[in-house]
């Protein structure tokens, strides 16, 4: 709840500080100092203090695996604003309200690690994904970031509708919003068993609203449009925060739901993750933009995360927190570099290791990382999601095909490696690369490979 | 505790190289550290020693992972052929200069430690983790400092081995699923692989990546190519100590988990690695290309090593352990003379070759030795394993014997050719005035040349070395 209301305040703080302070890098500092707040809060609710008691009629629900999830979002957009503040200010004019709207979609953030009921899931995302409409075409004049926005509003207000259709169905079915089960709704099996189709048929409209916000296949039409032509500052904060928080609403979602659906749950779940491994890694390999490869990753990342929606074991949340971790870093990182590149080529990247060996450096590991090769945490969060599916059983066939198409992934990520390392020239920068942005990198980067040999220094404070 | 520093020390050692600008110090520095390496392994096989070789350390609780290190007879063995090589490996190299040269000897000793943890781990995980920590610092070492074609051909030998080794960690995954309690143990996953119902296909999991990695035929490609374009230590260890761990994770993985299995596919295996050695015998014969050549005449013997493997022969298995220690030595030493005479000479190709034996004596004398050793000629080491790894085969089936013979023959045409075709006939017009051997290389063989006659005397305490490992083997079938 803390988290809540301090980052809605926040937002309305930057928005009138957009007019008091005329500097741009005060309107950083003032974000970060935001960031910093929110982060505390949310770690005083973690250990059970509630800034303003609030009661949400069971509405919201806070556990500690929600709070360690925002934690960790607040904590990944907090190195972003430092990585990459700059870039924020050099975006456009009003560099106060894309603060402002960074805050509003970190509010929606938290609702969507708490929700109880799709009323409160339905208003998170919109909370979350309007504010990313805006941030989308933040780059006014730039014909490309107004596609991308308007694109992305109108194909966003399809799936809107889709959700609110999906909840007006379950609710007709059920009666209520909660997302537990009812008891006319006893999961059942066998000859006899007519699922309620209302209900059944509203689950489905919402694991199709809910695939297409993660963007998987064959939902995912959207995704290297508007991650490319969005200012990249905010494709970054798009593909990381915003994504690994609407996996882990879609997991909360349909972790009790599936059982209803039956055996056809066990159809549809591998069809869109193997179309979404299939076609986000095969069509990542043709891209020569660094940028749009990093947007199909992005949904062949989605396609292991959801893995996870098998919800049978522990494996899957443990693994989700872990994943959303190691890819939100790596992705952050790896954008914080491309951003100041002139070049968003691969050529772009050309000699990098001979310029800036730190750079490089970390840019590696976060590369590594993101094609899951051990000693990196994104060895480990591959790891739990094939393991979770393992041990969900019957879908062998799948693992094999992930980790085949892993193995495609490689190729595609070494390329910006070789690019980096065994090829020569000199990358052009749109803004000088310090001693400060080069360390922090390297922070980053040894944290993935702390992660990466001790996984279980991320895990254990889920069960604060 | 002294296996946890066998890949500590080289880890280290490696780490602290990258700090080093000068070429001559971190020459010294890798130098000493791969020595001290070596005389690690030495105390370790010392009988006084023997109860301080297991490890066993909590490493990640929530998985059922443990930090579980184990010497048996073969690992002792391979342990030694690595902290061998290095040492052998770097005096040859020691007058070479490379860009870079604390980045480069860096990434050398981090693939020693990825090797040793390879012979040592006795947890599945922390296999896999090895298998991978070994393929990385290739990566970066043929790609940086590789040949033309390098980067095309570094991926490819990537991708080939990185499909290979994710199809063996599903397979370890859902292994660790059917023990009692998600355990990765050796022996845990020993017990649920032999009661599993799926094992046919768990085994062609694990099979093709131990497969890519040896290479068997068809899954070689990538072998003739890495071996060209990598730079020469890196092809080094990579045909002396890298595809042994193909054969070591066949005989310590693939062979006691899947045992029926193992059976029940061996004549496909055994057809398909004796087509290799074959396939790979009549190419060498056809090379102009001394690196192709050598590539090719290794893929030769590793078939043979494979097909001895899967006979379910104690005297081929013994076989085995024996030619994978002299199989190292000589190929080792084999890449140090395909060098030295691409440094002398210039050129690769065996044409634009002749006549250095007037020119160059020691080169010439060593070459001879070592080309007979490739050729498996009594008196030199791989003449023992072979014999028993024939012995086996013939026992399993006399055709297959027989076809893999032809190899033997082929072997002879081939390596004899290539000696008479560098060493002898008209001395080629070269732009460079030709020098023997520098006193590093010639030491640096000879070393190998004493080890090549010790194994071929007096093999015994190599067979007392390893009779554990395979009494186990031949205990489980």
């Amino acid at each position: 709840m803390n988290a809540i209301i301090f980052s809605a305040v926040w937002g309305v703080v930057m928005m009138f500080g957009g007019l008091i302070a005329k500097n741009k890098t005060t309107i950083t500092y003032l974000a970060i100092a935001g960031l910093l707040v929110l982060t505390g809060v949310n770690l005083l609710h973690s250990c059970g203090t509630w800034v303003i008691k609030v009661d949400t009629h069971e509405t919201l629900h806070f556990d500690s695996m929600g709070l360690y999830f925002n934690t960790i979002a607040f904590g990944s957009t907090l190195l972003y604003v430092l990585l990459s503040g700059k870039d924020i200010e050099r975006a456009g004019v009003h560099v106060a309200e894309y603060y402002a709207l960074i805050f509003f979609v970190l509010c929606g953030v938290s609702i969507l690690t708490s929700f109880n009921g799709l009323l409160m899931l339905f208003l998170g995302i919109e909370i979350m994904t309007i504010p990313l409409y805006i941030l989308t075409g933040a780059d006014k004049r730039n014909l490309k970031s107004n596609e991308a926005s308007l694109k992305y509003f109108l194909m966003g207000s399809f799936s809107t509708g889709i959700m609110l259709m999906g909840i007006a169905l379950i609710y007709g079915a059920t009666g209520k919003f909660g997302i537990t089960l009812g008891p006319s709704t006893a999961p059942s099996t066998g000859l006899g068993f007519r699922p309620p189709f209302l209900e059944v048929g509203g689950l489905l409209l919402l694991f199709v609203a809910m695939s297409f916000k993660v963007s998987a296949a064959p939902f995912h039409f959207w995704t290297p449009d508007v991650y490319d032509g969005a200012p990249a500052v905010f494709t970054s904060f798009m593909a990381t925060v915003v994504k690994s928080a609407g996996f882990f609403a879609f997991i909360k979602l349909m972790d009790i739901r599936t059982s209803i659906l039956g055996d056809s749950w066990m159809i549809i779940l591998p069809m869109v993750i193997f179309l979404t491994l299939l076609i986000g890694n095969i069509t990542a390999v043709f891209q020569q933009s660094v940028k749009r490869m990093l947007a199909y990753s992005s949904i062949a990342q989605a396609g292991f995360m959801l893995f996870a929606l098998y919800g049978t074991s522990v494996l899957s949340k443990e693994g989700l927190v872990l994943y959303a971790f190691s890819y939100s870093i790596a992705t952050i990182g790896l954008f914080a570099i491309l951003i100041r590149l002139k070049d968003y080529s691969l050529d772009g990247f050309n000699g990098l290791a001979v310029q800036h060996p730190m750079v490089a450096f970390s840019a590696a590991v976060f590369l590594l990382s993101l094609a899951g090769i051990p000693l990196t945490a994104g060895f480990f969060a591959k790891y739990y999601m094939l393991a979770a599916a393992v041990r969900a059983g019957g879908i062998f066939w799948l693992v094999i095909a992930a980790v085949i198409l892993a193995a495609v992934s490689v190729y595609y990520y070494f390329r910006v490696i070789q690019s980096m390392y065994f090829k020569s020239g000199t990358p052009e920068w749109t803004a000088p690369v310090g001693k400060a942005f080069g360390w922090t990198l390297l922070l980053l980067a040894s944290i993935l490979i702390y992660a990466g040999l001790f996984p279980t220094a991320v895990l254990k404070f889920i069960y604060f | 505790m002294i296996s946890a520093f066998l890949i500590l020390l080289p880890l280290a050692t490696g780490a602290v190289s990258f700090a080093i600008r000068s070429s001559e110090s971190a020459r010294r520095f890798s130098l000493l550290s791969a020595l001290l390496t070596l005389g690690l392994v030495i105390a370790g096989l010392l009988p006084a020693n023997a109860s301080s070789l297991a490890l066993d350390l909590p490493w990640l609780p929530v998985m059922g992972s443990r930090f579980t290190l184990a010497m048996d007879g073969m690992s002792k063995m391979l342990c030694l052929l690595t902290a061998l090589s290095f040492p052998v490996i770097f005096l040859a190299m020691f007058r070479q200069s490379f860009r870079s040269p604390g980045a480069f000897y860096g990434w050398m000793l981090l693939s020693q430690a990825g090797l040793m943890g390879v012979f040592l781990a006795a947890d599945a995980l922390l296999f896999y983790f090895f298998w991978e920590l070994a393929l990385i610092p290739v990566y970066f070492l043929c790609s940086t400092w590789g040949g033309e074609r390098r980067i095309f051909v570094t991926i490819k030998f990537f991708l080939y081995t990185f499909i290979g080794s994710l199809l063996m960690l599903a397979g370890i995954i859902y292994l660790s699923f059917q023990t009692p309690a998600s355990s990765f143990a050796i022996r845990d996953i020993t017990q649920a692989a032999v009661n599993s119902p799926n094992s046919t296909l768990l085994f062609l999991l694990f099979f093709i990546a131990f497969a890519i990695k040896m290479p068997v035929f068809p899954l070689h490609t990538w072998q003739p190519d890495a071996y060209e374009e990598s730079p020469s230590p890196v092809t080094m260890v990579m045909s002396g100590v890298m595809v042994k761990m193909g054969i070591y994770a066949v005989v310590r993985w693939l062979l006691p988990l899947f045992p029926s299995a193992s059976v029940q596919y061996a004549d496909i295996i055994i057809a398909f690695a004796v087509a290799g050695m074959l396939y790979a015998s009549l190419i060498a014969m056809q090379q102009n290309n001394l690196r192709r050549l050598i590539a090719y005449s290794s893929i030769a013997h590793i078939g043979l090593m494979a097909a001895a493997l899967f006979t379910s022969h104690p005297g081929a298995t013994q076989g085995v352990m024996l030619q994978m220690f002299s199989h190292g030595i000589n190929v080792i030493g084999f890449w140090i003379l395909a060098d030295a005479i691409e440094k002398i000479t210039g050129t690769r190709l065996l044409n634009e070759m002749g006549g250095l034996a007037k020119q160059a004596p020691r080169l010439a004398i060593l070459l001879v030795v070592m080309g007979l050793a490739n050729v498996a000629l009594p008196l030199t080491n791989a003449f023992v394993g072979e014999f028993m790894m024939f012995n086996g085969l013939f026992h399993y089936n006399w055709v297959v014997a027989a076809t893999a013979g032809i190899s033997i023959i082929l072997a002879a045409v081939y390596t004899l050719r290539m000696i008479e075709k560098v060493l002898y006939g008209t001395p080629a017009n070269l732009n460079q005035p030709i020098v023997d051997l520098s006193p590093n290389v010639t030491w640096a063989l000879i070393v190998l040349v004493i080890l090549v006659l010790i194994g071929g005397i007096y093999p015994q305490p190599l067979i007392d070395l390893t009779k554990d490992t395979v009494e186990t083997l031949t205990l489980k079938k």
